[in-house]
Formats: C-alpha cells, sequence, structure tokens
C-alpha cells in the first residue's frame, strides 16, 4: 500500500532516538536534522552546510552512519535514531569519549558529534582498527581544526579500551 | 539552514505501484531513493518536484540473485554493492567504483540506481537559487527571472554553444558500462532490457534516456569467464567527497599469452555522458607499451572536458591519457606500486568497502 | 587583598616552580584533558545555533545579486505582507556605519546606497520562522543602476572611478605603505648577488565549520543582549554601540563557544547588527543563522597577494638587504585590512638579519567580499616568498638551504631593522630539530626523481602590541572570586574558539594555588561579567590572559597564604600551594587544605577576589606604522615536508611532514601539538588544494563577478585520507615573557608548510611553483617549460606599477637610528660606529 504525505501541513511522528520513544509533530519537509535539532530539542548534532558536504550532521540511523541533513525526517520514523546525547551512559563517557577529551580530540568540537558517533559504530564492526581503517570510517567527516592526528589516536586509544 | 522546499511524498512498496504512481504523476514527480543527489538539489532549488516517490519501502528493490550472471536491485546501497562478495573478482571495478563514492556515509545512503541516474553536475548549476540569480541562470536551469535580460538561458561554460555542458559524473557508470553490464526500466506499460551505455545521452539536460514514467529497478552483470579482469581509475582532489573529475572504467579478456579476445574502455566525467572508446585496435594485441600508448593517446580525442569542475581542463585531457594507460598497464598485471603515484591514488581499494 | 601595583608589561612575577615553592609544576608541562574537553565530547559545548528562547524570531538577509551598484530604491510593501514577517529593515533604518578599524568605518549594516560585491545585504527580514522570513526575501524589491565591476587588483590600479569607497587613499587603492629602513638600494647596488622573484599567494579563507550564528533579545530589564559566534566580543560591543546609537553600558555581548574561527569571527559582523535591530525594534529574542554560502560572503580571509621581493647576499649567502613589495586585493571593505597591509611586510625581519630593509605595499579595493585576518594574518604570504627566494638563494649560491638559515639567524634580547623586539629565539633549535628527524641533510638534493625535501621556517607574534583601537589600558584582564566552599572561578573576556583558551586560563590559576584545572569554574567571553579581554586573535590570548591569570592567581595566593601563615605560625614565603593543599615545605605536614585555607583567609580578610591585567610592553619603533609588528615576544617555527611528484601529470603528494615549534613552555601538551598539527593541516590545505577564487563572466554579456566555489565539496578542505604522517617536535626554552614562559602556537606552525611545500616539489623535479595552491596542473605546466628549455618555473611574471610614495626613512638601530622616521622633529642620531660593528 502507498502511504502519502501531503506536503502543507504537519504530521505526527514516532521517533526512536536514543533508545527513547518521542511523538512529535513536525513539517514533512523536514530532515532528520531539522527534527532532531527543532523539534526534539537534541542540539548535540550539528551543520555545517546541509547538504552532504561535510559530515557534521552525521548520526546513526539503524546503528548506520548517516547524514541526518540528507534524511527525510518521514523515513527516520520508527527506526532506531543515535545521536551524540546517546553515547554516554549513566553519566559515564563512552570509552571514545573520554579518549577525544583525553587526548585532544575535540578542539573547538563542532565536528565532534558526527565524528563521535561515526567512530562507535566503526569501533562496533572493527573491534581492532587499523589507523588507515580509521582515516577511512572517518572520510566524510571535515575537521578544520585537527588536522585530524589527535582524533586517529583518541580513536585507537578507544579501540584499546574497549578491548579490555 | 538550507531547507527542502514543500513536497508530497508517496511510499509505494512494490514496483508496479511506483510505475503506476509514475504514470499518473508525469513529470512533476521524482523518484526518490538514498536522497543524496536530489535533496542538496532541492535545498538549492535547482529542482523543486513536486512528488516525491519514496523507493525505501520497496524491497525487491534490493534483491541480488545469481542467474549466470548477476542481478543487483537499484535500491542497494553503494556500501550494499562495495561489500557485495558475490561480485566475482573478475568484475571488481564495480566495487571500486562504488567503494569510491562520495564518503561513508553518503555511501550508506545512496544506492546504486542513484548513482546511476545521478544528475549531470556544473559548477555554474550546482549553487543556491541566489547565486545562480547573480549569473542569470543558465540553460540547464533557467527558471527564476535573469537580472540581465541578455544572459538568459545561456551555457555559461560554453555560451555560443546550443547545448548543456554538464557533466556526468557517476562513478559507478563508467565501471559498469566497461563491465557490459545491463539495466531494467520499468514502467506501468512493462519492463524493458537495455545496455547500460545506451542508457546515456550526451547532452547535460537531457542526459538519460529513460523516460520520466519508467524507474531502473536491476543491473544485470554478466556472467565472465576467468579471462576477464577490470579496474576503475578515479580522479578527484581529495581522499573522499568528490565526484569524479576524471574517471577510467576498463575491462579486458586476455587469452593465456596476454592477448585481447575483448576490451571494454569507458571513460567518465569528462562529458556529459559515459564516453565509450573504441578498443578495436587493441584486439588480437598483446598490451605492450606502444599498444597501450597508442590506444591511449586516442581515447584523448571523444574526452571533452569543461571549464565546469574542480581542476583545469586542459590538465584534464591531460589525465585522461595516463589514466587510461595506467588501467591497461594494471590490467595486463603491472602492479599498482610499479605503476607509481598517480596509480596509487587512482586506483586505491579502500580497506573498508563497506563502512557500517 | 594586596594593593595593586603598576602593570609593566615585562616579566611576570611567577614563571618557575621554585617560585611556587615547588619542586616541579603540577599541571604546567603535563598533558591532560582540557576544562572543556567533557562537555565537547558529550557534544554538550552551546553554540549561538544552539540556543533557543520562547517567542524568538528569525532573521534572513536578502543580499545583492550584483558585484557593483547603486542601490536606487527597495519596496518591502509586499514583504511586510507575507505570511509570518514581522519586521522588514533596511539601509534606511541603520544608518550609522561602524567597521573593526578605526580608520575603517566603512561597513553598513545593510546597504543604504552601494553594493559592492556579490553577497551584500541590503535588506533583513524577520519572521516567525525560518522559512517565512526566507520566503518573504525575493518579494523585497529593488531598483539598482549597475556599476562597473572591478574584479582583481590590476582593474583597480587602472580605475580609479568608480570608486568602491570614496574614503580610499587614490582612487580604488585603499591604502599605499612605504617604510625604508636604512638605505636599501645601497645595500643591493653593494650586494654580491641581487635575487628578485615575483610570487603569487592566493587568497583562501577559514571555513570554520561552524556557520555563524547570533541570538539577540531585549532583555526584560531593557537591555540588548547578543549570544554570538564572535571571537571578539569587545570589538562587537562597540560596533554594537556605535551602529545602533545604544549606551555601551546597556549592551552586553556574549561570545559563545566558536565552532572554529581561525580569525573568519573577528569581525563585527551585518548579521549581528541587524538582528539587535530587529531585537530592540521588536522586543522579542531574534536568531540568524547563516548558510555555507553566506560564511563565505561574510570571508575576511587570506588576501591574495602579488610580492616583489628583491634580496641582495653576499657571497656566503648572508643578506645585506631586502626591498619588499605587496599588492592585496582586499576585496569591498575594510576589515583588518589597514593593518594587514602593514604585516604583509612586518615580519620579514624577526628570523634572519636584515640589515637592511624597505616595504612597500598598496591594498586594493575589488567587488568582491572582503579580506581580512586568517590565521597567520598577512603575514603568511610574503612567508611563503621570502623561504622560497631563500632556497633559491641557496641552490644558486650551492649551499644547504638550512645552513644559509642558520648562519644567519636573528639574535636573542635584540632589536630588528624595523624595531621589534626579540626576546627569545629558539628558531636554531627547531631547525635542527626537523633537519635531524628528517634526514634533511642527507636527502635534500640526493633523493630520486620524484621525490622531494623541502625546508623553511617562520615566525610569528604573541599578541599584538597595539590595541585595534588606540588606549593606554590592559589588553587582558582577570578577575578571581574565591569562596569558603573552595570553590575559584576565574573571569575573563577571553573567547574560547577551539584554541584551549579556557584551559589556559583555568591551568594558569590552578597551578599558581595548587588546585587541579578542572576544580576552576570558568566564565569567559561575556562582557557583562568579565574583565575585558581584546579577543582571540593575533595569538594573543596564552600569553596576555595567561600574565592576567597569574597575577590574580599570585595576588590571591598571597592573601590566603597571609591567612594560613598566621594560623600556623610560619613564614608565608615557606607555604607551598599544591594537590589542593596550603603547607609548610619545610614540614609538609604542617598545613591544610585549600579550602581550609580560603575559609580561613575569608575570616580573616573578607570576602576574597582578585584581579590581574596584562598590558604589552611599549614598543621601540617611533614611526608611523610602526604599530603592527611588535609583540611581547615572537614564536618560531621550522618545517621539512616531503613530497611525492608524478612526472608526468604533477600529481602530488605528501607523505611525512617534520615540525618543529618554539613553544617557549607548554601549557598543555596535548593543546599545544593539537595546535601545531591543526595549523599544519590548514597549511597544507593552503599550500594544495584550498582557495577563495571567483568567476568574472564574459564582460562584455554580464557584469557578474562571483565566488566561484562557495560550497564545501568544492572550497577543498583535506579530509582524513589526505592528512600526512606528522612528527612534531616542541621547543622548549621559556621566554621570560610568556606566562610560566609560554609562547603563542595557534597560527605560527601554519606559515612554514606552504614554502617547505614548494621548495620540496623543487627537490622533487625540479621545477618552481611561485603561488599557491601549488596544484597538479601547475606542477605539470613548469615541468612542460622546463622540458622546452624554458625557466622551470609557474607563477607570476610580472608586477603591477605603483605609484609608490616616497617611503618613511628610519635608520636600523645599528645606523643610529632612535626608532623615529627622519622627518620627525624629535628624531636624535647616534654614530652609526658607535651602535654596531
Amino acid at each position: 500500500m502507498t502511504k502519502e504525505v501531503a506536503g502543507d501541513r504537519k504530521v505526527l511522528g514516532r521517533f526512536v532516538v536514543n533508545e527513547e520513544q518521542h511523538q512529535v509533530a513536525y513539517a514533512p519537509h523536514k530532515t532528520l536534522l531539522e527534527v532532531l535539532r527543532e523539534d526534539l530539542g537534541l542540539t548535540g548534532t550539528k551543520h555545517g552546510c546541509e547538504l552532504g558536504e561535510c559530515g557534521a550532521c552525521a548520526v546513526l540511523v539503524d546503528g548506520v552512519p548517516t547524514l541526518s541533513c540528507l534524511t527525510l525526517g518521514l523515513e527516520a520514523e520508527g527506526r532506531p535514531v543515535t545521536t551524540v546525547e546517546g553515547l554516554a551512559c549513566d553519566g559515564r563517557l563512552h570509552p571514545v569519549q573520554a579518549a577525544f577529551a583525553d587526548l585532544g580530540g575535540s578542539q573547538c568540537g563542532y565536528c565532534s558529534p558526527g565524528v563521535l558517533v561515526t567512530a562507535k559504530a566503526f569501533l562496533d564492526s572493527h573491534p581492532q582498527p587499523t589507523r588507515e581503517e580509521i582515516k577511512e570510517a572517518l572520510a566524510g567527516n571535515l575537521c578544520r581544526c585537527t588536522g585530524y592526528m589527535q582524533i586517529l589516536s583518541a580513536v585507537e586509544r578507544a579501540a584499546e579500551e574497549l578491548a579490555q | 539552514m538550507m531547507r527542502v522546499p514543500f513536497f508530497r511524498y508517496l511510499a509505494p512498496t512494490t514496483v508496479a505501484e511506483a510505475a503506476t504512481i509514475l504514470r499518473g504523476e508525469g513529470a512533476e514527480a521524482r523518484l526518490f531513493a538514498g536522497g543524496t543527489d536530489l535533496l542538496p538539489n532541492m535545498k538549492r532549488r535547482q529542482q523543486t518536484p513536486k512528488t516525491l516517490v519514496a523507493l525505501r519501502g520497496v524491497e525487491e528493490l534490493r534483491a541480488v540473485t545469481q542467474d549466470g550472471g548477476l542481478t543487483l536491485g537499484a535500491g542497494l546501497t553503494l556500501s550494499q554493492v562495495a561489500a557485495e562478495g558475490r561480485i566475482p573478482l573478475q568484475q571488481r571495478a564495480l566495487i571500486m567504483a562504488a567503494g569510491k563514492v562520495a564518503t561513508p556515509h553518503i555511501r550508506n545512503m545512496g544506492t546504486l540506481g542513484g548513482n546511476l541516474c545521478l544528475d549531470t553536475r556544473c559548477n555554474y548549476y550546482n549553487q543556491n537559487h541566489d547565486w545562480r540569480e547573480a549569473i542569470g541562470f543558465c540553460k540547464k536551469a533557467p527558471e527564476g527571472e535573469a537580472i540581465e535580460e541578455v544572459t538568459h538561458g545561456t551555457c555559461w561554460v560554453a555560451p555560443s554553444s546550443p547545448r548543456c555542458w554538464a557533466v556526468q559524473s557517476s562513478d559507478s557508470a563508467p565501471a559498469l558500462i566497461a563491465l557490459g553490464a545491463e539495466v531494467s526500466l520499468v514502467s506501468a506499460d512493462g519492463e524493458r532490457r537495455i545496455p547500460l551505455h545506451a542508457l546515456y545521452h550526451d547532452d547535460g539536460m537531457a542526459y538519460l534516456t529513460k523516460r520520466p514514467d519508467e524507474l531502473l529497478t536491476q543491473v544485470h552483470l554478466p556472467q565472465v569467464d576467468a579471462s576477464w579482469r577490470s579496474t576503475y581509475w578515479k580522479l578527484r582532489r581529495r581522499g573522499s567527497f568528490d565526484f569524479p573529475v576524471v574517471s577510467v572504467g576498463a575491462a579486458v579478456s586476455l587469452d593465456e599469452g596476454g592477448v585481447v579476445q575483448a576490451a571494454r574502455v569507458v571513460v567518465g566525467a569528462v562529458t556529459s555522458y559515459p564516453v565509450s572508446i573504441d578498443t578495436s585496435a587493441l584486439l588480437g594485441q598483446t598490451l605492450s607499451d606502444e599498444a597501450i600508448a597508442a590506444f591511449a593517446d586516442a581515447a584523448v580525442k571523444p574526452a571533452r572536458p569543461l571549464d565546469n569542475t574542480d581542476y583545469h581542463l586542459s590538465w584534464r585531457k591531460r589525465v585522461v591519457r595516463e589514466y587510461v594507460a595506467g588501467a591497461l598497464k594494471e590490467l595486463r598485471g603491472d602492479s599498482l606500486e610499479d605503476l607509481g603515484l598517480l596509480a596509487r591514488t587512482a586506483a586505491r581499494i579502500l580497506p573498508l568497502a563497506a563502512c557500517s | 587583598m594586596s594593593e595593586p601595583t603598576p602593570n609593566t608589561g615585562h616579566e611576570t612575577p611567577v614563571s618557575t616552580p621554585a617560585d611556587l615553592n615547588k619542586p616541579a609544576f603540577e599541571l604546567i608541562g603535563h598533558p591532560r584533558r582540557r576544562v572543556d574537553g567533557r562537555s565537547k565530547a558529550l557534544g554538550q559545548t552551546q553554540f549561538a545555533d544552539d540556543l533557543s528562547l520562547p517567542r524568538m524570531l528569525y532573521l534572513r538577509l536578502l543580499r545583492s545579486p550584483y558585484p557593483h551598484a547603486r542601490i536606487r530604491s527597495i519596496d518591502t510593501t509586499r514583504a511586510q505582507a507575507a505570511p509570518g514577517v514581522k519586521l522588514v529593515l533596511t539601509g534606511e533604518d541603520l544608518p550609522i556605519p561602524y567597521g573593526i578599524l578605526p580608520v575603517s568605518q566603512d561597513e553598513h549594516p545593510l546597504c543604504p546606497d552601494v553594493v559592492r560585491f556579490v553577497g551584500d545585504p541590503v535588506a533583513g527580514v524577520v519572521a516567525a520562522s525560518e522559512e517565512e522570513a526566507e520566503a518573504a526575501l525575493p518579494l523585497i524589491d529593488v531598483d539598482y543602476e549597475i556599476l562597473t565591476t572591478i574584479s582583481t587588483p590590476e582593474e583597480a590600479l587602472e580605475t580609479p572611478e568608480p570608486q568602491i569607497h570614496r574614503y580610499a587613499q587614490e582612487g580604488n587603492v585603499h591604502k599605499l605603505v612605504a617604510l625604508e629602513f636604512g638605505d636599501v638600494p645601497e645595500a643591493l647596488d653593494g650586494a654580491d648577488q641581487v635575487f628578485e622573484d615575483v610570487f603569487f599567494y592566493q587568497g583562501n579563507t577559514h571555513l570554520p565549520m561552524e556557520e555563524h550564528a547570533s541570538l539577540a533579545n531585549l532583555d526584560p530589564d531593557g537591555k540588548l543582549v547578543i549570544w554570538s559566534s564572535t571571537q571578539t566580543p569587545h570589538y562587537l560591543h562597540k560596533a554594537l554601540a556605535k551602529a545602533l546609537e545604544y549606551p555601551a553600558h546597556q549592551i552586553r555581548v556574549i561570545a559563545c563557544p566558536n565552532g572554529g574561527g581561525f580569525g573568519g569571527k573577528s569581525d563585527p559582523f551585518n548579521h549581528e547588527v541587524v538582528a539587535c535591530k530587529a531585537a530592540l525594534v521588536l522586543g522579542r529574542p531574534v536568531k540568524v543563522t547563516l548558510t555555507r554560502q553566506e560564511v563565505f560572503y561574510c570571508h575576511r580571509g587570506r588576501h591574495p597577494v602579488l610580492m616583489r621581493f628583491r634580496t641582495g647576499v653576499k657571497q656566503d649567502g648572508s643578506i645585506v638587504g631586502m626591498d619588499l613589495e605587496t599588492v592585496l586585493d582586499g576585496g569591498s571593505y575594510g576589515s583588518y585590512g589597514v593593518a594587514s597591509t602593514f604585516y604583509t611586510g612586518a615580519l620579514q625581519t624577526v628570523t634572519y638579519e636584515i640589515p637592511r630593509y624597505r616595504f612597500r605595499a598598496a591594498r586594493c579595493f575589488t567587488n568582491k567580499p572582503p579580506c581580512g585576518p586568517k590565521r597567520g594574518h598577512g603575514t603568511v604570504q610574503p612567508r611563503f616568498g621570502q623561504e622560497i627566494q631563500l632556497d633559491k638563494i641557496a641552490v644558486a649560491l650551492g649551499k644547504n638551504p638550512a645552513d644559509l638559515r642558520l648562519q644567519q639567524l636573528v639574535k636573542d634580547d635584540s632589536l630588528t631593522a624595523n624595531y621589534l623586539t626579540i626576546s627569545k629565539i629558539g628558531l636554531e633549535e627547531c631547525i635542527q630539530k626537523v633537519v635531524a628527524g628528517s634526514g634533511y641533510r642527507g636527502r635534500w638534493g640526493q633523493l630520486p626523481e620524484g621525490r622531494g625535501v623541502g625546508l623553511a621556517c617562520s615566525s610569528y607574534l604573541c599578541g599584538a602590541g597595539l590595541p585595534i583601537y588606540w588606549n593606554k589600558m590592559p589588553h587582558s584582564g582577570v578577575q578571581l572570586r574565591i569562596d569558603r566552599m573552595g570553590a575559584v572561578t576565574a573571569f575573563c573576556g577571553a573567547t574560547e574558539i577551539g584554541q584551549g583558551s579556557d584551559d589556559v586560563l583555568a591551568s594558569c590559576v590552578a597551578e599558581v594555588l595548587g588546585i587541579d584545572s578542572h576544580d576552576v569554574h570558568v566564565r569567559t567571553g561575556a562582557t557583562d561579567i568579565t574583565p575585558i579581554d581584546l579577543g582571540s586573535y593575533s595569538s594573543r590570548v596564552t600569553l596576555m590572559m595567561g600574565n592576567a591569570a597569574i597575577e590574580a592567581a599570585e595576588r590571591a595566593r598571597l592573601t590566603i597564604a597571609a591567612a594560613v601563615a598566621e594560623k600556623l605560625g610560619v613564614p608565608k614565603g615557606r607555604l607551598a600551594f599544591a594537590g589542593r593543599r596550603v603547607f609548610d615545605v619545610a614540614d609538609p605536614e604542617q598545613g591544610m587544605d585549600f579550602r581550609e585555607a580560603v575559609v580561613l583567609a575569608e575570616a580573616a580578610y573578607g570576602t576574597l577576589g582578585s584581579v590581574g591585567s596584562y598590558t604589552p610592553p611599549r614598543s621601540p619603533a617611533r614611526f608611523k606604522g610602526g604599530g603592527v609588528g611588535p609583540s611581547p615576544t615572537y614564536s618560531y617555527s621550522a618545517a621539512v615536508v616531503e613530497v611525492e611528484v608524478d612526472p608526468l601529470t604533477g600529481w602530488i603528494h605528501v607523505p611525512k611532514i617534520w615540525i618543529a615549534h618554539d613553544i617557549g613552555r607548554a601549557l598543555n601538551p596535548t593543546l599545544v601539538q593539537g595546535q601545531v598539527e591543526g595549523s599544519v593541516y590548514m597549511g597544507l590545505g593552503e599550500a594544495l588544494m584550498e582557495e577563495q577564487t571567483f568567476r568574472r563572466l564574459p564582460p562584455k554579456r554580464s557584469h557578474a563577478l562571483v565566488h566561484k566555489i562557495p560550497s564545501l565539496l568544492e572550497y577543498k578542505s583535506p579530509t582524513a585520507l589526505d592528512m600526512p604522517e606528522v612528527v612534531t617536535y616542541l621547543v622548549e626554552d621559556p621566554d621570560p615573557r610568556g606566562p610560566f614562559g609560554a609562547k603563542e602556537v595557534g597560527q605560527g606552525p601554519l606559515l612554514p608548510i606552504m614554502p617547505a611545500l614548494a621548495n620540496a616539489v623543487y627537490d622533487a623535479v625540479g621545477v618552481r611553483v611561485d603561488e599557491t595552491p601549488i596544484s597538479p596542473e601547475k606542477i605539470l605546466q613548469a615541468l612542460d617549460q622546463k622540458a622546452k628549455g624554458k625557466p622551470a618555473r609557474y607563477g607570476p611574471t610580472s608586477f603591477p606599477t605603483v605609484a609608490w610614495p616616497e617611503p618613511f626613512h628610519v635608520a636600523p638601530p645599528w645606523e643610529g637610528g632612535d626608532g623615529r622616521a627622519d622627518d620627525d622633529p624629535k628624531a636624535q642620531r647616534t654614530q652609526a660606529s658607535e651602535v654596531r660593528s
């Protein structure tokens, strides 16, 4: 059966973000980025271009690194979404977050949310990564501050932590 | 924040439903799969379709079937294609091409069909509405009131030319054409299957032969024997994000003596369609340095890079020759290490074909 | 608290562990988590666009589609009637100009009469949603009269009319500078060889990941407040007060943490002023967030600079004189441009001894987004030329480029020809480190065809010696409050733009007080609660705020120590503050927790607070233009870049970079290393691929002049896959002028990368690319030239004719000068022979 949504009025959507259910009325032309930031108040997810050219808006959808700026809210309903707000658990930083904080992975911190969720998903599937693999996994996240070096070191540190 | 304009959203669950919708909606509707090409274009108001026909819910578009050759659903993501273990080594050009599209995130979203139907690109065109207003718009995107009447509807790349010169920038197209792939197009009238090269027109605006009421459903890879090998070389400034500004998909069948039995060489991103190079001069030859050099020299002719992508056009033309020659040398068995820096960059296989 | 002492701006009172009765620093010099590290890793740092307020409205700006036009009329009737629209503002509503420099008050919040580039704002629409504001923009009818497009400095020099700005010095030449330190023609005449080279450094932009955003509001108590992504809240404060005619003390500016700045958020911007105006008119919160394209229009990035160097050397390679001319493409407004212009000639003298030096510069107006300060402000371009020319000199004289540099380094505690005061120079060790680490001596000139190594050096300011507007007040102030809970809060107007200034503040205070940096509450960048700091520019924050923080903390420490000393019955001088305790160094068991110590002090002296401030030392330069270049001290860097070049196509790859940076002392080595690597990254982008370029459509068909590639896809910022291996060496020789001996690191390490890469290309394939970016097509063109037997070079071949004014003549220190120009009636001359051999 074809689902149809008209464009001119808000729709009621059910989103599953960081394992919490949200019901929210949102404009159907909105991207997941806009729904997260503007309708759910989850401003941890950033935007740098809104055109898929920087990776700042990356989140996990179905566990997969995805650009929220190019994902329609309509197509994210009901699917598990993980944002940077969902990485820490009970106030404890995820190992990749702790490594970022300790090793200089964040300077201005603006690209960090997108990098962190991407790195988290990557480490879930690649527990013993090489540096080249980390670079490739993060090749869709621009960072203007760090030159990536301390980001790569932080991901390596996190992999070591997670292995223990 | 750049935002998507209003649209009506239709989400069929079968190809048949989708085809029926397309028939009814006409040119006002656009197929919507990964969204990585269409949504940026909509945000920039290059395209403002009234209706999006979303294909995410059409499960059959993600099927992979072995039928002698291999049939790939057009709805597979590029990550899925790059990680598809049933693609034989002889057809690795497809894995290389899919694995080099844009970024891991884009590959997780964008689909094979979407990449084949990628809108042609031009840096007079892939701009915001107000930027395009400032140049008086162009042939490919003439909508809007021109600010200076005289400039309206000009192709700024070649102002005296009657046509649009936007560039076909798909990675998977040159690779798949080199592999001899075919595609299935389905409309409410039924299905037709055409060689992939026939999907493309040499025109920046009407760049596909696919009718608006058709959807590309499947890609068919032919069955190949062990004599085949293939590769894909991509030129871009950075290691990720960038569209190709020259690409070469190449496949050859060599007999035990290294004599070419069949060959297909396709140059991408140098004009509005993927250019298949006449390979008849290679047939019956071994891939000697001389044969490759002569072939590469000839391959440059149909490449018509213009000043509407990254890099200087004359340099891109020079690279076409080196890429064609390098790809053939790789196929005759030279190692990338021996082929040098250019080859290592152009044909690099990324360690994570699929990042998920 | 202790009596305030006059701030001399010289050596800091506390700089070594011994000064603090400690065997070693507890924080300083130790790699550690920055104070804001957790918040950033959680994604909880609040950037300006993350803020929202009830009843918030949204602003969008209508921008000019023409590069140069007169506004005949604007009709906003249709826009005002559009759905959701609350307010439409035009130039008439905001008639007062502003600008970052007092000499260039040439910007209007909304253009009242003339638009000067595609993207210049002409109207603002405030609506209930961003979509509604955006939708109303095309409903504003603007009638334009098109004016001549001026697209390049060459056109500007040849086209005095129409003037882009009436106040320009001549025609479309915004500013002309000419300074001469000693008789340079004479020096060049006497040289064994004179090398003349022309270089071009292409413009590029900061590209912070965060798009600029601001939220303005009229507080319930009637005060205007703006949260903004700005590096300079104090200067924004001044501009708002002026442009809005609103009492300065009724405005508060809060600099949110910047999602990257690099100099690009250092000017007051149109959108900030317009958002504030709208908030004042409507009495409601108004937010504006720029698109990426608009960020390119804000620009203020690296000036494109054409340079001609004429350098005279002796046969052994020592420089006898340098004559430098620069032409800057300033774009459409002044911005920091006058300072940028001076900076293209300011720092040539601080690395190698240059006995005589002449510098002439012209900044032109063109119809493009305004250029301004980007990381390395104005000094990057001439450093590129200077370091390549030195490489050419070394090759011509048959010397190793490292030796050519090492033989003529500037000395500690010296003055340069243009009266810059050198405190400590660690450049020799920097060169030795990268030369040894890279194997430069054994590899330069020895690697197989297609591989090469290149060396270059540089220097940068540790804060501008003068503020942007002239005054005698401190450049940075720090205030501490300490209470009976043991809580220490540090207040400073400095702005966290990612560089780690909050961590510097906390750790300077914590080290002196013997607590942990994470114990300190940091409140920065809010003009209502924090003492003024001039902003995050010119690499000034670590040195200036750090010194102010140490002073404030030292004063607090003395107060607390007095109370503790009395309680313990030991002399104050025997107390140490360490490990969150205050104790007798002679008997460490004798002591108490920091909190108990604070309680004693609060009981004895009342509420505890202290202040510190910093004013740079006065420069000996007394000539006009001598205000640009002086700094308390200078950082130094040296880099070796290795390249591989494909001789068939010119394709270039950088596998590895070695960089050494003279940091004085690394306050937090993790952050220092991050700044070095980030500078290398940005330098590599500028060297290889980044450029802010424009399209001029055929003039017969169109007036259009547009930014060629205003997007993150086509403006090429290197990715993780493009970053080479980087080996970093920190050279630490504490500078008495820096906090705990520290120098800057945010900008300096960028500078050597581009020339080192150019020199490496020469080493690899024997061709010179004398302009940036050093792209494969340029290398290939130079290789083609070489194959044809022509000069193996790509780059500019001529320098435009500029009607230079007669320079101000200033005798160098060793020729009897006193820092004044010859025509200054106060000038005093001594005999040259008395001063220097």
